[in-house]
């Protein structure tokens, strides 16, 4: 877009990047807030049918659609409170931060081949990365509060975060493997096709790594039953007990934010991304290439298979948060530390030498050759993965000169 | 001009005041003013702090100033033509000194915490049983 | 004021002034969680000046190892080791002034480092082919596949970082065992904790 501003518009070069960057921003932005207006609805629609009651009727029709913009006026309007004893500075930024760490991952996070705030070459690394910083704004929460609940809800919060960082960061490790770089643009081409070319059905170590994952994930995002921080049953309302009105929702953003974010990067990682279970954007004979608005048209189509994909996974997190019951301290902490991580590091070993024997995969790894998938690994300057259907030379001799191969 | 030789220092000073780095495009001396300034700060952190915790964020800002030290010279971005950076050898070493610094202070913490349970205080200048 | 206006230079500003202030933050404070607070934020901004100058993965490292990983660990260390409501512990107004002189001049030696070679402040290339991880991840195996630097001699043999990256990864091992070793609960046997506090109370009035 930028090249277009200053192309065809004439704007001077460092307007135009502004310009693009503000768009960028503003659509992450709504994407965070309309995706936690929905979500809201969606989970107490859910809640209530789960509980075999209604949920919102009355607010904007039948279905209580207007329940949402509902909820966020009275949170608008509410007055903002702060402990006496509060730390006040920190009280107010802990929020922020929290928000700010959730908004941030999502520059890296692509939506569809060219719809990606900026194509980091690691950006599965950095959106582990900045995930983990979440957890400074519950412990700053925590602490500025002034007020043993809080605190309690923050050090439990910080430890499970921090704790399931480890499976989480193995888990993740293995579809970059299987793809050969952490560029998560690469990696969901690379499942390019039909549904049988996920990492999901990849080999079965790839599949219990993905259930290892959705456990570590719903866990570092603290839904049920990994939900202690803000077990309403038990410390009123954990870390964010004294937080009311925009405050309290931007924390809330911040939660709804990350479980997109999750399931995005699940959906990216081992479902394929926005490659779909049917190649839509081929079966219609629109392939890339054939102009600029038939490449729109497929990234659109891409671009809403993905959030599709997300907002399913966030729906499943939403139905076990209201079937499972809560799990003590010590059971998550056990559950990381003695089944999570063993099993991650286990699966990852057995990933490792399928991917050496068959690195194709069940599907289709059985005929093809070893030397032809790890070809694809070292790429160009530019970062593009190879377009689909294009031939792959058989004559690369892999392992032995290395050093030969240009980066 | 030779910056070890005493008597070009207050040359040296005055040449310091006269550049302006706001004119001049990113270099490498941009990314090593601030390393020396997040250098400094640590260690007069170190200095002057008396809870350990405080010291062990100094010993942090150090290590930090250092990488950006070295991240400064590998970049391929900010040298200029003639001069050599060190290119990834200056990533490799920022690398270490990042996991290594996790090491360190993680042993750091283990022995405060040890201090604390002991003497109910993180005030280094409580930790003299082996004054002579 | 800059002669060249990009994004690029006023991204440096930002992160720049953002770390040095920080920084210098921290050594100010007096609250110890707002050390914390503050050091983080430092680290932070480093990790965005790593992002500008094309190390990608280091600054990817810097924020999940450095910010999410040491600075969490201090303060969980902050607040386990807390003391009633966060005394702060001043050091004598001598100490403070002396400190600072022997900064003061320690950062005029740097910064006179820092602008002795002229070489160093002529920019770069500027915006150059994406960065990858590729080449480091190479180098951590033994194998060397970057193009070496211009103006180095075509006989050099450059090293792979395989040793040091098991080393690390044996070291990474110690400390975790070690760490744990050294943190263990331990059973107190006589109630010592009256004791130290007094021996504390009546040892801080010199």
């Amino acid at each position: 877009m930028a090249d277009f501003l200053i192309n065809t518009v004439g704007l001077p070069e460092w307007l135009a990047w502004g310009i693009t960057a503000g768009v960028a921003a503003a659509l992450i932005l709504n994407v965070i807030a309309g995706g936690a207006l929905v979500f809201i609805w969606a989970e107490r629609k859910i809640a209530a049918r789960i509980q075999d009651r209604l949920g919102p009727t009355r607010t904007g029709g039948r279905f209580g659609w207007l329940q949402s913009l509902a909820d966020g006026i009275k949170l608008l309007a509410k007055e903002d409170l702060m402990p006496e004893g509060a730390d006040g500075m920190l009280f107010q930024l802990a929020p922020y931060v929290s928000f700010c760490a959730s908004f941030c991952a999502f520059i890296a996070l692509p939506f569809a081949f060219d719809f990606v705030g900026q194509r980091l070459n690691v950006g599965v690394f950095f959106v582990v990365a900045v995930l983990g910083l979440e957890v400074f704004g519950v412990i700053l929460a925590g602490y500025a509060s002034a007020s043993k609940w809080s605190l309690f809800g923050a050090m439990r919060e910080a430890a499970q975060v921090v704790s399931y960082e480890v499976p989480l960061g193995m888990c993740v490790v293995v579809p970059v493997m299987l793809a050969g770089s952490m560029d998560l643009v690469t990696i969901a081409e690379k499942q390019a096709g039909w549904g049988i070319n996920w990492y999901l059905f990849h080999d079965p170590f790839t599949f219990v790594i993905f259930w290892v994952y959705v456990t570590c994930a719903v866990a570092s995002v603290n839904r049920a039953p990994f939900d202690l921080a803000e077990a309403e049953s038990e410390l009123v309302a954990g870390f964010h007990t004294e937080y009311s009105g925009l405050r309290w929702s931007f924390f809330f953003m911040a939660e709804y934010g990350s479980m997109f974010l999750v399931s995005a990067l699940a959906a990216l990682l081992f479902m394929g991304g926005w490659n779909g279970p049917i190649p839509v954007a081929e079966l219609l004979g629109l392939s890339e290439g054939t102009g600029d608005t038939a490449n729109y048209f497929v990234r659109l189509i891409g671009c809403f298979n993905l959030m599709g994909k997300a907002t399913l996974g966030v729906l499943v997190m939403m139905w076990v948060r209201w079937t499972l019951p809560r799990l003590r301290i010590d059971q998550v902490m056990t559950t990381c530390l003695k089944y999570c991580t063993p099993i991650a590091a286990a699966m990852f070993a057995g990933a490792m030498f399928w991917q050496l024997a068959l690195p194709g995969g069940v599907m289709r790894g059985i005929s093809r050759p070893a030397g032809e998938i790890r070809e694809g690994w070292l790429e160009g300057p530019g970062g593009r993965a190879a377009p689909r259907g294009a031939t792959v030379p058989a004559a690369v001799v892999p392992s032995k000169k290395l050093a030969q191969v240009q980066p | 001009m030779n910056p070890l030789n005493p008597m070009h220092a207050p040359s040296a000073l005055a040449g310091l005041f006269a550049v302006n780095l706001m004119s001049d495009p990113v270099s490498v001396t941009h990314y090593l003013v601030v390393g020396a300034i997040m250098f400094t700060a640590g260690i007069v952190c170190m200095a002057v702090k008396r809870n350990a915790l405080g010291v062990l964020m100094g010993i942090e800002l150090v290590l930090n100033g250092a990488n950006v030290n070295f991240v400064a010279f590998s970049s391929p971005y900010l040298q200029g033509e003639q001069t050599a950076s060190i290119g990834l050898d200056g990533q490799a070493i920022a690398l270490f000194v990042i996991l290594l610094a996790a090491a360190e202070a993680a042993v750091a913490l283990a022995i405060t915490l040890n201090f604390y349970n002991n003497h109910s205080t993180v005030d280094i200048d409580q930790a003299d049983g082996l004054k002579g | 004021m800059l002669a060249v206006i990009n994004w690029h230079s006023i991204l440096f500003l930002v992160f720049a002034g953002l770390a040095c202030a920080f920084a210098v933050a921290v050594v100010v404070a007096d609250n110890i969680v707002r050390m914390a607070f503050y050091l983080v934020l430092a680290l932070g901004s480093t990790a965005g000046l790593f992002f500008l100058a094309g190390a990608e993965f280091i600054g990817a490292m810097q924020l999940m190892i450095y910010v999410g990983g040491t600075l969490v660990l201090l303060v969980f260390g902050v607040m386990l080791t807390a003391q009633a409501p966060f005394i702060s512990i001043k050091t004598s107004t001598n100490d403070r002034v002396l400190a600072g002189v022997v900064g003061a001049a320690l950062l005029a030696v740097l910064l006179q480092a820092a602008f002795s070679v002229e070489a160093w402040r002529r920019p770069g290339v500027g915006q150059v082919a994406n960065p990858s991880a590729t080449p480091l991840g190479m180098a951590l195996l033994g194998v060397r596949v970057d193009d070496p630097p211009a103006g180095t001699s075509p006989s050099l043999v450059r090293s792979g970082y395989l040793l040091p990256f098991e080393i690390v990864s044996v070291h990474l091992l110690v400390v975790l065992v070690g760490a744990a070793y050294l943190a263990r609960a331990k059973r107190r046997r006589t109630p010592r904790g009256i004791e130290t506090a007094d021996v504390a109370a009546s040892g801080g009035s010199r």
